[in-house]
């Protein structure tokens, strides 16, 4: 078999969801140890090692978690968008359910990074909340996130549900640069408050590494929850089928 | 008429329809004027603030009086089953969704573009004011009735249809908002506001080149549901 | 220790923020663990009145 013959035969069987389902199983420890790992040195390299920022002091750590939420929460739309293209497209069921599987964590990552946005500002700008471009966006995400999963719970059917999430949130992923843009925009007529470290480029190595850990530790626990969350919704939807029969009740 | 055309034929029929239930079609331009009164009512009869509120008042009004009228889009033909028909008739379903929207317009969104003058007037904006106002109005409108359909066709038939739609639409409706009512409030305070207006004319034609595929198949997906 | 523990006056800021998000994130990882679990004694229910 050439390459590109074993690549298809690779992807088909990925796509199968017995096969998916014992994958899963087996990714799945291996992505615990790592992100306790990598959560531990981001944790551990940002709230002891890093050096206190001279304007800020120790208020400055909540960085560690705040950026890494904010980018978790579009990574994870993009994902969903993705996925619900190839779902549309080409109809690998496969696909719907990473996207059905990711939807709340998503809406998660989103609400920490408002939250911990919100709480970051009461020192550094003295209000709880402040319509700042990044703020504004993650609030208008966060709706697109919560419509997703509206939509979703209220249509029963499991594949027009797929569908028309799917279609929704291609819309919402289209719709996202144009949002972003506006915001942006708006923001710079209303003099926004002065630049807080989001956007520093001069950040410190010591600064810098533990943010990229607890960055990469936020991706891998998504992959923990989505790998248990595509599980469960494997199971849910195949369940008459015979491999699930023997899966559960050889155990 | 022609029937030959199955656009204008579409088009002149669901214009028929509406023009029957006359006070249908006075519902959401009511709304618009008893929403935007409200405002000096809540925060102030002062020309001053009226002035500078006015712009977002009137775009938000106008945003709220559309999202109300979408309820009743596609939903009477969706319940008897013609909605079915006419996306298994041989003329393509984009073209026939995009000829009831532009019906939608007519009957929901023209009216309020219409009036806005009159209300500009209430809220004591500038006559070049008003014009901007205008003009806004005619590019943002059209982009709710259709980013707004894309919503209706998603939830059709569902039981918290009203409250679902409003949380799925709103956000895509932020950018219009900020665009259109940000050109009134340049044009307030005498700054440019012609890039505002491309940007609404821009978001137009997008949504009017790819919104008739996107609620079409919405639709099929949605009448595969019932 | 007590340093650490105060964030030189911003303990209130920094550690409800960690806080919440140790709690959000707990909160996902045990939910998802749970449903895992209780959709398989579904299952198993299921099938095994099936089979006798």
């Amino acid at each position: 078999m050439s390459v590109k013959d074993k690549l298809w035969l690779w992807f088909h069987r990925m796509a199968s969801p017995a096969y998916f389902f014992k994958l899963a199983g087996q990714l799945l420890p291996w992505s615990i140890v790592a992100t306790v790992i990598f959560m531990l040195i981001g944790l551990v390299g940002g709230l002891v090692f890093a050096p206190a920022d001279y304007q800020q002091g120790d208020g400055f750590r909540i960085i560690y978690v705040h950026v890494p939420a904010a980018w978790m929460s579009m990574f994870v739309y993009m994902v969903m968008a993705a996925n619900s293209a190839i779902f549309l497209i080409w109809h690998i069921k496969l696909s719907d359910i990473v996207a059905r599987s990711s939807a709340v964590i998503g809406a998660s990552f989103t609400f920490l990074a408002l939250v911990t946005g919100s709480i970051w500002g009461k020192p550094m700008w003295g209000t709880w909340w402040v319509w700042d471009a990044r703020l504004t966006s993650e609030l208008l995400l966060l709706f697109l996130y919560l419509g997703y999963i509206g939509l979703r719970s209220a249509i029963d059917d499991r594949r027009v549900a797929g569908k028309a999430a799917g279609i929704l949130a291609l819309v919402g992923a289209i719709n996202i640069p144009i949002i972003h843009y506006s915001v942006i925009w708006w923001n710079t007529l209303h003099q926004a408050p002065s630049v807080s470290k989001f956007d520093n480029p001069s950040i410190e190595l010591n600064m810098l590494i533990p943010l990229l850990c607890m960055a990469l530790a936020f991706k891998l626990f998504y992959l923990c929850i989505l790998l248990i969350n595509s599980r469960s919704e494997l199971l849910e939807q195949e369940k008459r089928s015979q491999w699930v029969k023997e899966l559960v009740t050889s155990s | 008429m022609n029937y030959s055309n199955p656009f204008v034929a579409m088009l002149f029929r669901d214009l028929r329809i509406a023009f029957r239930q006359r006070a249908e079609i006075m519902l959401p331009v009511i709304f618009f004027v008893v929403v935007v009164s409200l405002f000096p009512l809540a925060i102030s009869p002062d020309p001053a603030v009226l002035k500078s509120i006015g712009p977002g008042v009137i775009w938000i009004a106008a945003l709220l009086s559309i999202l109300l009228s979408l309820q009743s889009l596609f939903r009477s033909d969706f319940n008897d089953g013609s909605m079915e028909q006419i996306l298994l008739s041989p003329f393509p379903g984009s073209l026939l969704i995009l000829a009831r929207i532009v019906a939608q317009w007519c009957v929901t969104g023209l009216p309020l573009i219409i009036i806005s003058p009159l209300l500009g007037l209430l809220l004591h904006l500038d006559a070049h004011v008003i014009w901007v106002l205008f003009i806004s109005l005619l590019l943002g409108v059209p982009y709710l009735n259709m980013v707004g359909a894309i919503g209706v066709a998603l939830t059709i038939g569902l039981r918290q249809a009203g409250a679902l739609l409003s949380l799925l639409v709103l956000p895509l409706y932020v950018p219009v908002l900020i665009f259109g009512s940000n050109a009134v409030i340049s044009a307030t305070n005498d700054l440019p506001y012609n890039g505002q207006l491309l940007w609404l004319a821009a978001l137009l034609v997008i949504a009017t080149t790819l919104s008739p595929f996107v609620i079409s198949s919405a639709l099929r997906v949605s009448c595969s549901y019932r | 220790m007590i340093e650490f523990l105060k964030m030189g006056g911003y303990a209130g800021y920094v550690w409800s923020s960690y806080g919440i998000v140790a709690v959000v994130l707990l909160l996902n990882a045990v939910s998802s663990w749970r449903r895992y679990k209780s959709l398989i004694l579904r299952l198993k229910r299921l099938h095994g009145e099936k089979n006798q």
